[in-house]
């Protein structure tokens, strides 16, 4: 391409940002900040389809296609997931996660 | 040549926002970079002339979640609440992680020769609609049909969670009373 | 001839045993009582009719045929070592086959009387029920490990049957007494049994009772301490023997047993359980005359000889009336034993043939003793001869039948003890004059401490009793009359044509010398007992009392008990069970507890990872996709 970047400097870039991520959903202590993390993550593969879409597969658009429903589900995902951590705050009165250990019944 | 130099500068601006976003005390605050990393990702959609993209990232991404990431944190703490620190162990294993898959990930891309296609990428507005409706070759329209349902299914979906109104109880028969 | 439909004299009982047993609660109260009744009487007709076709209608030139009636191999264990099952029919185990279908059916229908208020008796009549069916398969066995199987099971129910009353402490203690003294005999028996088996190769007793076709098929046999592996493996077995027959030094449980309801004791502690012993020498007698010259046999005869004196000293100062007949009980097989052990073979095998006279004699009259005792209890309420006195004006049939039974053990002709005695007596005459001064003394005792309990309960003072004491239904009366008709004229029977060493008749000649001794001997007996107890005085009271330590010895029966106990309590627990309780606590106990604990250490560190914090999960799979990840890259070609 004639900017001269190459596809695997956005995919380190990517990379970094998903484990980033990674980290802050296994460690973050607020359901908040962990919906937040998972974002980072979501972003980064977002970036990862429609980038190589871009530079590498050019014969039709399905990266571009791909990285749209993810942003769509992301939505989707972030709307049901602080609606669902409301209702657990109104319920618990905290949003610690590891005060929800419900799955280890 | 300008083009790396913009992108790398959004490189590094992203993965700084990134990294502070998931390591600060303040809610808010993780927020607001959080908005940082997503506006950068949107820049660099505009860098690569993916407009469209970059308009949706913004709108949807930049505006839509971010406000209702806000107001979850407004609903549920006082401003400028502290986070509590993960403990060193959790967050050594976590780097520990981190860092072994970013170091996978970077010996695998380097290592790994793409095979650049040659044809101009036929990205216009126009085509994306084209393509999204079309239901041929190539074409996304039941995709694009399931992904209508979901965003629906989602918004009831947050409505009737919201609202809470599962009744706890049901109402007495009538006919209990009675006998 | 077929004789397959003798499968059915054991098989009854089990049917009766199952129920009886099955149907515990849920059949009519008197149903259990005469169903175990009519099993048993049918197998007694099933064995009378085998005898008679066997004696009388079988054509046979020369000795009795042994007949394998019914045989299959039950498991298969390797070529050379086969369990096997079957019925084998010889004059022994057919005389055995009357007399312990005959005693038990007569039992079973005495216990219909006895048992009457007894709430528990469904479970009676099922225990009685299974042990006629081990004991039947123990007497029809043709190889050694059924007869061990069957051994061990008239074991069980004999404890079952002496812990019936199991809500008494002191019928508990005898039920595991008996259990244990006999379980303790039988681990020799069984270890006798594999020694024989071993170098005769076979467990069928035709093969090992064939002596010179062992040697000639071994070479020569190890020799330990002067005696083949044969004769050791004899003696084993013998200990088995003795320990079911309660020989001196295993006699201790026999006394104890009579804890258990008294038809029991009349049917197993009396006619049939306790001869298993001799019928077992009986059954090896050729191995063990043949065997080293027929060493172990002069052991039988030693140990039976001791134990009839023994047993007979004791029963002179025992108050219970069911101890003293348990003690001569012990000491009539004794003499048993003793007849076996002066016997030979052929021409010379007067003991044996006496033996086993003696044996069916003693089924009958020992039976009757214990099952008139049973009428006594019944009607005083007490085993204590202390209770008892004047009885004959108020049981008249119990009066007479006890009566012939007294003469019939003290050997007062024509009744039948006198004959089968007296042959023993002549054996012993011939083959030791020791032990036959030994039996000739304690006929004379048992003359005595027979007519002691007889004077004592039928005679004596008129005692105080809670309800008048009479004779019992016809259930029980029955069995008594036809006992008495059986020791009145059982002496009269053949028995030297049908049952001898080598299945051939046997000559004896009536010997007026030894009967006129054996005669004299019992009569005085009689006579002193006549004396000291026919009317209540204060002489036997000042003989104990001169007598002194050695009248509480005896009456304490040696202390033999006591002996025992210590051996137990100072030996054997505390230098061996004290000792591997320890090591058991502490070693194996501790190697256990240390996987316990160890278990439980590694758990609670590896349970942080079960947290329900979904973040751990996170990282779980984030772990497991990065391994992943690194192993499909890097280690896959």
């Amino acid at each position: 391409m004639d900017s001269g970047i190459q596809i695997s400097d956005i995919l380190i870039v990517t990379a970094i940002m998903f484990f980033i991520g990674v980290y802050g959903f296994v460690t973050r202590k607020n359901l908040i900040a962990v919906m937040m993390a998972l974002e980072l993550i979501i972003n980064a593969a977002a970036i990862n389809f429609i980038m190589i879409n871009k530079l590498v597969f050019k014969t039709n658009l399905h990266g571009v296609f791909f990285g749209l429903f993810i942003i769509a589900v992301a939505a989707v995902e972030v709307a049901i997931g602080l609606v669902i951590i409301l209702n657990l705050y109104r319920l618990r009165d905290s949003i610690d996660p590891e005060e929800i250990t419900t799955l280890k019944h | 040549m300008t083009e790396r130099i913009i992108f790398y500068i959004l490189a590094f601006i992203m993965i700084v926002l990134s990294l502070m976003s998931v390591t600060t005390t303040k809610i808010v605050r993780a927020a607001i970079y959080l908005l940082g990393v997503l506006m950068g990702t949107a820049g660099l959609f505009f860098l690569f002339n993916l407009n469209f993209l970059g308009a949706i990232q913004l709108t949807v991404y930049a505006g839509g979640i971010m406000v209702l990431i806000v107001i979850a944190i407004l609903l549920t703490h006082n401003v400028g609440f502290g986070l509590p620190m993960p403990d060193r162990r959790h967050m050594l294993l976590g780097w520990f992680a981190a860092a072994v898959g970013i170091t996978v990930a970077f010996l695998e891309f380097t290592r790994h020769i793409f095979v650049i296609g040659t044809e101009n990428l036929d990205d216009r507005v126009a085509k994306i609609g084209a393509d999204m409706l079309h239901y041929g070759e190539g074409g996304f329209v039941l995709p694009f049909e399931v992904i209508s349902i979901l965003l629906l299914t989602g918004i009831i979906a947050a409505i009737v969670i919201a609202k809470g109104g599962i009744p706890h109880k049901r109402p007495t028969p009538p006919s209990s009373k009675q006998s | 001839m077929n004789w397959s439909y003798t499968i059915w004299i054991p098989l009854l009982p089990l049917l009766s045993f199952v129920i009886n047993g099955l149907f515990y609660g849920r059949m009519p109260k008197k149903m259990s009582g005469w169903l175990g009744t009519s099993a048993l009487g049918i197998s007694t007709l099933l064995s009378w009719v085998t005898a008679w076709k066997y004696f009388f209608n079988t054509p046979h030139q020369g000795p009795y045929e042994d007949i394998t009636a019914w045989h299959t191999t039950w498991m298969h264990l390797t070529d050379r070592f086969t369990i096997d099952l079957g019925i084998y029919l010889d004059p022994i185990s057919i005389m055995m086959l009357i007399v312990v279908t005959t005693v038990s059916f007569l039992v079973h229908l005495y216990s219909i009387g006895y048992m009457a208020t007894e709430e528990g008796r469904n479970r009676y009549f099922a225990w009685l029920g299974l042990f006629s069916f081990s004991m039947l398969g123990l007497v029809l066995a043709p190889n050694l490990i059924q007869t061990y199987m069957f051994w061990e099971l008239v074991g069980v129910s004999s404890f079952l049957l002496i812990g019936y009353y199991y809500d008494k402490p002191s019928a508990v203690k005898a039920a595991l007494k008996a259990f244990i003294v006999t379980r303790f005999a039988d681990g020799f028996f069984l270890i006798g049994i594999l020694l024989y088996s071993y170098y005769s190769g076979s467990f069928l007793f035709e093969d090992i009772n064939n002596i010179p076709a062992i040697l000639e098929s071994n070479g020569s046999l190890p020799v330990f301490m002067g005696l083949s592996a044969l004769t050791w493996g004899l003696l084993l077995i013998f200990i088995g023997g003795a320990g079911k027959s309660a020989m001196f030094p295993l006699h201790i449980w026999l006394p104890d047993a009579m804890e258990g309801p008294t038809p029991v004791s009349a049917l197993i502690h009396a006619a049939t359980m306790v001869v298993a012993g001799v019928y077992l020498v009986a059954r090896l007698f050729p191995a063990f005359h043949a065997s080293d010259h027929g060493f172990a046999l002069q052991i039988v005869a030693i140990v039976g000889t001791f134990s009839s004196l023994f047993a007979a000293i004791i029963a002179m100062t025992q108050m219970d009336i069911k101890r003293v007949l348990a003690f001569s009980t012990m000491s009539q097989i004794g003499y048993m034993m003793t007849g076996l052990g002066v016997s030979g073979i052929g021409e010379e095998g007067l003991g044996y043939t006496a033996s086993m006279f003696h044996l069916f004699t003693h089924a009958a009259f020992k039976a009757l003793l214990f099952l008139g005792a049973g009428a006594l209890i019944h009607a005083v309420h007490s085993n204590s001869l202390k209770d008892m006195g004047s009885l004959r004006k108020y049981m008249p049939i119990s009066h007479i039948t006890f009566l012939i039974a007294c003469l019939a053990i003290s050997g007062i002709p024509p009744f039948a003890g006198f004959f089968s005695k007296d042959l023993i007596l002549e054996a012993a005459f011939e083959k030791n004059k020791l032990i036959y001064a030994v039996g000739w003394i304690t006929a004379g005792l048992t003359a005595f401490y027979m007519f002691r309990i007889y004077f004592m309960a039928f005679w004596g003072e008129d005692k105080v009793y809670a309800h008048k004491p009479h004779d019992p239904g016809i259930t029980m009366t029955l069995p008594l009359i036809v006992l008495a008709i059986a020791s009145a004229l059982a002496g009269w029977l053949p028995f030297n044509e049908w049952v001898t060493s080598n299945h051939e008749t046997l000559h004896t000649h009536f010997n007026i010398g030894s009967a006129a001794a054996s005669v004299a001997i019992g009569l005085v007996g009689i006579i002193i007992a006549y004396i000291l107890y026919k009317n209540p005085s204060m002489t036997p009271q000042k003989m104990s009392n001169r007598l002194g330590v050695v009248y509480q010895t005896v009456k304490n029966k040696f202390y033999v008990d006591e002996f025992y106990e210590g051996v137990t309590q100072q030996v054997i627990l505390k230098r061996i069970a004290t000792p591997i309780a320890w090591f058991d606590r502490h070693i194996v106990d501790g190697t256990m507890n240390l996987i316990g604990n160890t278990t439980v250490r590694i758990s609670s560190i590896i349970k942080g990872i079960q947290s329900g914090d979904f973040q751990v999960y996170a990282f779980g799979i984030l772990i497991a996709v990065i391994g992943l990840l690194v192993w499909l890259n890097y280690f896959i070609q």
